[in-house]
């Protein structure tokens, strides 16, 4: 192997690209839903009804206990059985959402139950609804506490979303394959994209600081904990 | 400036140590191992698939074991899928590559390629509709296709205009049809008929035949003595009606005419 032999790997540039923004689109939406349902599901779980506290633990320790792959082949080639078709695309947001929010739920639950439960207690009696005491008192400390951990989870979906090349979504990890066999140049086209993500977990992790200054712990926070 | 030659006369050197692959005999290093490494699929039946006692059967595993039985070593089955078999051989980790490999001028770049050992056609299959006439039929129907196959090369040349969902391994290329995520997939005949005999009343016919590819054993590149080892064994095989045998095992016709 020499340089000249990465040469195909970057006559291939525009499927490169198309691959990076299909997987970039794939990590902000599916982080997006991700975190706003994992907070929705952590409110449930801790102050839901029993039914739903008892739905919200199943599906958390699924999500959670089963391999992605397995999850993502389920959607995809599962579900038509049961008369539900999803795109590639589709299918691929759906189980990366389905699967961050299991993790989310996980990590803000870990959160709010560091808040002391005096907060909450201070914040009815100001007279506050129990949801308003809920996103306005106690979500903001409790993701100033775990929002590192939130990060990290993140930048694993992003890696994550590599695994939908499985069911034909023309993310990164997808146009590397197919130059790998195109070109019989296996190791050259890996290595690109491997690189490719190490820049795009680095800029993301970057970008999550960024809105963690700005929102989390910034201008909105409510707290002390930095 | 003896320096400077000296330093150019190892640069060169060093570059031809590069480029030159390390000199050892592919043939004498399998007499001496006892073992024949050979890279055969477990998900394309009748070409090769797991049997009820979990192991691999079909026309390239018996293939392989003929090979192996002539040239008086055990034969180790490595599974491969479709789109690694020609890396494994690349990287030295099998001797060989026996699973339904079609030649392409892409791959005769990187690996050698015996006599022909048994027939195979490329093709579309779908339900009964829509009817395909002709290539230009195909434009906008959802296709699946393993990643790196002939089909895959074939369908890009010969209707650029469909829709190819491409796929890691040949389970997945017929569960994308089978679960109606796509209306039709390529892959070959023998793969189709072996579908059909398991699920036979299943609505699945041939659409359109894309290509005639005839399957050849993968050797690594440069071996000249183990691929003339294994021609020699087909020539024979071919010429006692073994491989006819096998073909009507497997694939429920005799070989017929293969080119060398």
């Amino acid at each position: 192997m020499n340089l000249s032999s990465f040469i195909d790997v970057f006559h291939a540039w525009p499927s490169l690209l198309n691959g990076l923004v299909m997987t970039v689109m794939l990590t902000l939406v599916s982080s997006f839903l991700g975190v706003v349902l994992g907070t929705l599901c952590a409110w449930g779980s801790l102050k839901g009804p029993k039914a739903v506290r008892w739905f919200i633990r199943g599906y958390v320790e699924f999500f959670r206990n089963t391999p992605f792959l397995g999850q993502i082949f389920f959607i995809f080639f599962g579900l038509p059985a049961l008369g539900l078709r999803l795109d590639p695309v589709t299918a691929a947001l759906v189980a990366l959402t389905i699967n961050l929010t299991a993790y989310a739920c996980e990590i803000i639950r870990a959160g709010i139950e560091a808040t002391p439960a005096g907060q909450f207690e201070a914040a009815s009696s100001l007279g506050l609804k129990p949801a308003q005491a809920f996103f306005l008192v106690i979500i903001p400390p409790a993701f100033q506490r775990v929002w590192p951990a939130m990060t990290s989870q993140l930048v694993i979906i992003l890696l994550a979303s590599a695994l939908c090349s499985q069911i034909s979504v023309a993310e990164l990890s997808y146009e590397a394959n197919m130059i790998a066999s195109r070109t019989f140049r296996n190791f050259e086209a890996y290595i690109v994209v491997t690189l490719i993500y190490l820049g795009l977990a680095v800029l993301f992790r970057e970008m999550l600081t960024w809105v963690g200054r700005r929102f989390v712990y910034g201008e909105f926070a409510t707290g002390a904990q930095r | 400036m003896t320096a400077r030659i000296l330093f150019a006369a190892a640069i060169g050197l060093m570059a031809t140590l590069g480029t030159v692959p390390a000199v050892a005999d592919a043939l004498d290093d399998i007499i001496a191992r006892k073992t024949l490494r050979v890279a055969v699929p477990t998900d394309y039946p009748p070409f090769g698939s797991v049997g009820t006692d979990m192991q691999p059967r079909g026309m390239d595993i018996d293939v392989a074991n003929l090979i192996g039985e002539k040239l008086g070593v055990k034969v180790e089955l490595v599974p491969v899928t479709a789109p690694n078999r020609v890396a494994y051989l690349q990287s030295g980790k099998t001797d060989l590559t026996i699973s339904s490999l079609g030649k392409t001028e892409e791959r005769a770049k990187v690996i050698d390629f015996s006599i022909a050992y048994s027939p195979f056609f490329d093709a579309v299959f779908g339900k009964k509709e829509p009817p395909v006439k002709e290539y230009a039929d195909l434009s906008g129907k959802t296709i699946s296709v393993t990643r790196g196959s002939m089909q895959d090369k074939e369908l890009e040349d010969l209707a650029p205009k469909a829709e190819v969902k491409r796929f890691e391994d040949n389970n997945s290329t017929i569960a994308a049809f089978m679960s109606g995520q796509v209306e039709m997939f390529a892959s070959g005949t023998p793969v189709a008929a072996a579908i059909k005999r398991r699920n036979p009343d299943l609505d699945l016919e041939l659409k359109i035949v894309l290509a005639n590819s005839p399957c050849y054993v993968g050797v690594v590149k440069g071996e000249t003595r183990l691929l003339d080892k294994v021609n020699e064994i087909i020539r024979e095989a071919k010429a006692n009606g073994e491989i006819d045998r096998l073909s009507v095992t497997w694939l429920g016709a005799p070989a017929g005419e293969l080119p060398e």
